[in-house]
């Protein structure tokens, strides 16, 4: 394996590729008692319309969730049991665009390892278990439909992207997973689940080699390509709905506003738009900004609003959000900041204690495995390294942020979003 | 990771010190200890809320986060816990190891500093607290009172201890109740404040590269004007070894849900004399703790009666509750059921197996715990609270010794006090 060390972080990066096309990466974690792998797929609950075999072929909502829940059952059992009984804590999760298997333990890694990787290679489904899941999943629905916050989020997406499927709940609806069936899930593990499609993330006091040899020994061998993946024509006007509201059962009105950007780019490419774009929602209302003290003070918002910039490989966007009696009120004022901020340029010294703000935020996310993992897995989608960023940071100015906002968060992009007490 | 110093630094404040290199983060968290009561526990919850608001050095929101941007990016949030019949209230500060800066550039002393302004040195106005400050974190306490409803599940949970400890303090929400936080004055309050920095016995815990004297040093300097009055002495929790009455009580409510909500809370009885913890741990993941124990198993898995249902043990007041989620026509058959398992424990039904996954899920957790310099917080601060004085390595020798007849025992003492039913609203004809 390939071995680069990261002075400055006092962090080390193994990397190392099976000649399936897996990549191996492992993080050590010398004296942590925790051991951690992450296994994740380059498919999740966006991507529902690829070319294979010469023809595209468009799939119903839901189904990579689907896979990801069914996934768990093994011919002899439930690999979530197996795992539990070895001392493991086994889950796993799909976001719009990946699927991802992950346990941790303290003793027991390899054979834990082995575990992890032979149930997400081997699938095993039969109809009546996808028709028992389908009732499962359905109950899973009905409480996440009734969830303001997946509400609120949604709409928000709906607000801001026409056609692209990251709009539609990642878990489907009741009517799009009934027309799942065990073969389906059969051809979509065959077209995504390859190897040269997914990526084994390792940390914790681990050999990095015996990762890679446990890889190689439990996948298969064969290299194939990965099936293309299409989201539906670009959206070309600014925002699609600028104002949707719902009523459901809460205790004050909860608000989800932000605008659309381009997707993540590649390469370092992308680690620099994510923290130009991170910097630029706490620059404008985070929480040492005068319009977030404005705002706190008057009661527009409260200890949970809070700023998000999600950068994506198909798509992208800003958010704001949290409780308020008056979200319009949090809007305009947000729009009118922004218009201030283009007129007046950046406040060199907010924008470099911000930065020294990030950068003791990036160090400290380095304990924590779990989100390690998961970012050095996106920044591998996106052929990039996550342990790279603290040096982008440093090349990221106020002229930047400053393109960044007049280019994405034009007052007139902004879409907002909003779920009312019954 | 390195040993644990425990040290009195000022008169009743206390440093739990954990010296190790792995963490890039450093942890300082400060708690005071009061009793929890219907009357203050709404005074309590809100100071840290009002106190993150503004120092006399940096007055508002904006200059108290900017001076923690300086400090990079370090942060501090309010905690407001209930650990057994005590009231924990205070901050966590989270920021990058010195270990970790460039040499000279270290901020300890500086984070330790900023807590102790926090702690001491609020923006005021004519010696009390600043009136809008007061107004403002109010109605946000309210919301968070009132929001309790919002997450059925815990709510099911919440509503069962106060119903089932009517008349203990424990009974008391952790944020206090909606009646005492609405009478919360800026000229009560700051009273309320004196009188509390004064008599309250404080925990520090700090975990990362720095030496216990380093430490000593900051925080004695950092905390130099902590006012130190009598201490609250009589502090602690009463623990009730056995159900209120002879038989369990039954409380049934309605509110607009689709799946039923169903608590039961129990005793712990006769094992509290002299508790082994390490035994009693082990009874509570092997019955609804852990993935593989016998509710999920059985109550979920095989007979597929409820959603959801595991076990809370509540440690300080000697309690073991059973959350679950049920179809609301599951009632009767998921309570009985639910109450089988305990039996079956009782009368020794426990394979080898099941014991054994239950003793490495604890002892994986208890492992666990030494990554999380939070979760050693919790440790910590609960040991003291129990008044037991062992190690993390000791209880994880101690999980490894149990022996099941000690768990059999365990479950025969259990005994059931109430049962709480969250229902839907009957349709009116």
């Amino acid at each position: 394996m390939q071995k680069v060390s990261y002075d400055a972080i006092g962090e080390t990066l193994y990397t190392g590729t099976l000649s399936n096309g897996l990549t191996v990466y492992v993080i050590p974690k010398p004296g942590f008692c925790k051991k951690y792998a992450f296994f994740a797929t380059n498919y999740g609950g966006a991507d529902r319309r690829f070319l294979i075999d010469g023809q595209w072929r468009d799939t119903p909502a839901g189904i990579a969730h689907f896979l990801e829940h069914k996934l768990f059952d093994t011919e002899t059992g439930n690999a979530l049991a197996d795992l539990a009984a070895n001392g493991a804590q086994p889950n796993a999760f799909t976001s719009s665009e990946l699927t991802a298997y992950y346990f941790e333990c303290t003793e027991g890694f390899d054979e834990n390892l082995k575990t992890l990787l032979s149930f997400v290679s081997v699938p095993y489904f039969t109809e009546e278990s996808v028709q028992k899941e389908q009732g499962i999943i359905g109950q899973e629905i009905d409480m996440m439909e009734d969830t303001p916050d997946y509400a609120v989020y949604y709409n928000l997406l709906r607000g801001l992207y026409g056609a692209h499927p990251v709009r539609d709940m990642i878990g489907g609806t009741k009517e799009s997973i009934a027309q799942i069936t065990a073969q389906t899930l059969y051809d979509l593990h065959g077209a995504f689940y390859r190897p040269s499609n997914m990526v084994l993330c390792v940390a914790g006091d681990v050999n990095p080699e015996r990762v890679l040899e446990i890889a190689g020994e439990i996948l298969p061998d064969a290299c194939d390509p990965v099936p293309e993946k299409d989201y539906g024509p670009v959206d070309q006007i600014p925002v699609v709905r600028a104002k949707t509201e719902v009523t459901m059962e809460v205790s004050k009105p909860l608000f989800l506003t932000g605008t659309r950007t381009p997707p993540g780019a590649r390469g370092r490419a992308c680690l620099h738009q994510e923290l130009v774009g991170s910097l630029a929602v706490i620059y404008l209302v985070g929480e040492s900004s005068p319009l977030y003290l404005e705002l706190y003070n008057q009661g527009l918002i409260t200890a949970d609003f809070s700023t998000h910039y999600t950068c994506g490989r198909g798509h992208a966007f800003t958010a704001f959000g949290g409780e308020s009696r008056n979200p319009d009120q949090v809007l305009e004022k947000l729009q009118a900041e922004i218009r201030a901020t283009l007129m007046n340029g950046i406040d060199e010294d907010r924008f470099n204690r911000l930065k020294r703000g990030v950068y003791g935020t990036v160090i400290k996310g380095l304990d924590t495995m779990e989100g390690l993992c998961y970012d050095q897995t996106e920044c591998h989608f996106f052929g990039t390294t996550a342990l790279d960023r603290l040096s982008v940071l440093e090349t990221v100015t106020s002229a930047d942020m400053l393109a960044f906002i007049a280019e994405n968060l034009q007052p007139e992009q902004f879409a907002l979003s909003i779920v009312r007490p019954r | 990771m390195g040993a644990v110093t425990r040290r009195e630094i000022l008169p009743y404040v206390f440093l739990t010190h954990l010296e190790t290199q792995k963490f890039k983060t450093g942890t300082v968290q400060i708690n005071l200890l009061t009793q929890l009561t219907r009357e203050t526990a709404a005074k309590n919850a809100i100071l840290p809320r009002i106190l993150l608001r503004g120092t006399a050095r940096y007055p508002d929101l904006r200059a108290l986060r900017q001076a923690m941007d300086d400090l990079y990016g370090a942060n501090i949030e309010p905690t407001i816990r209930k650990k057994g019949e005590i009231q924990c209230v205070g901050f966590c500060a989270s920021f990058v190891d010195d270990a970790c800066l460039p040499e000279g550039e270290g901020i300890l002393a500086q984070i330790t500093a900023l807590l102790g302004e926090i702690l001491l040195d609020p923006s005021t106005q004519n010696g009390q607290f600043q009136a809008d400050y007061v107004d403002q974190e109010r109605e946000n306490l309210l919301d968070e009172i009132r929001g309790r409803i919002n997450n059925k599940g815990s709510y099911a949970v919440s509503r069962l201890v106060e119903l089932m400890c009517d008349g203990e303090d424990f009974s008391t929400f952790r944020l206090g109740t909606e009646q005492e936080a609405a009478d919360i004055d800026t000229e009560t309050l700051t009273t309320h404040y004196k009188s509390l920095l004064s008599a309250a016995p404080v925990e520090i815990f700090y975990c990362g590269s720095a030496t216990v004297d380093q430490l000593e040093q900051v925080l004695t300097a950092a905390l130099k004007t902590l006012p130190r009055g009598e201490p609250d002495y009589a502090m602690g929790t009463q623990i009730r070894l056995n159900a209120l009455e002879a038989t369990p009580r039954y409380f049934t409510e309605e509110l607009d849900v689709t799946q039923g909500k169903l608590s039961l809370g129990f005793r712990l009885g006769d094992c509290l004399d002299n508790p082994n913890w390490a035994a009693i741990s082990l009874f509570h993941y092997l019955y609804g703790g852990s993935v593989n124990s016998k509710l999920f198993l059985n109550v979920r898995e095989r007979l597929s009666l409820c959603y959801y249902a595991s076990s809370i043990l509540e440690k300080a007041k000697g309690l073991l509750l059973v959350a679950s989620g049920v179809a609301f026509d599951k009632y009767e058959e998921a309570k009985s059921e639910i109450l089988a398992q305990l039996r079956a424990i009782a009368e020794g039904e426990i394979t080898d197996e099941e014991l054994l996954w239950a003793k490495k899920a604890l002892m994986t957790d208890l492992e666990l715990t030494r990554d999380e310099p939070r979760q050693l917080e919790e440790f910590y601060l609960q040991q003291t609270i129990l008044e037991v004085d062992y190690d993390l390595d000791d209880l994880i020798a101690m999980v490894e010794q149990v022996d099941v007849k000690e768990v059999m025992k365990i479950a025969q003492g259990v005994e059931l006090d109430a049962v709480y039913f969250l229902k839907g609203e009957e349709e009116v004809s």
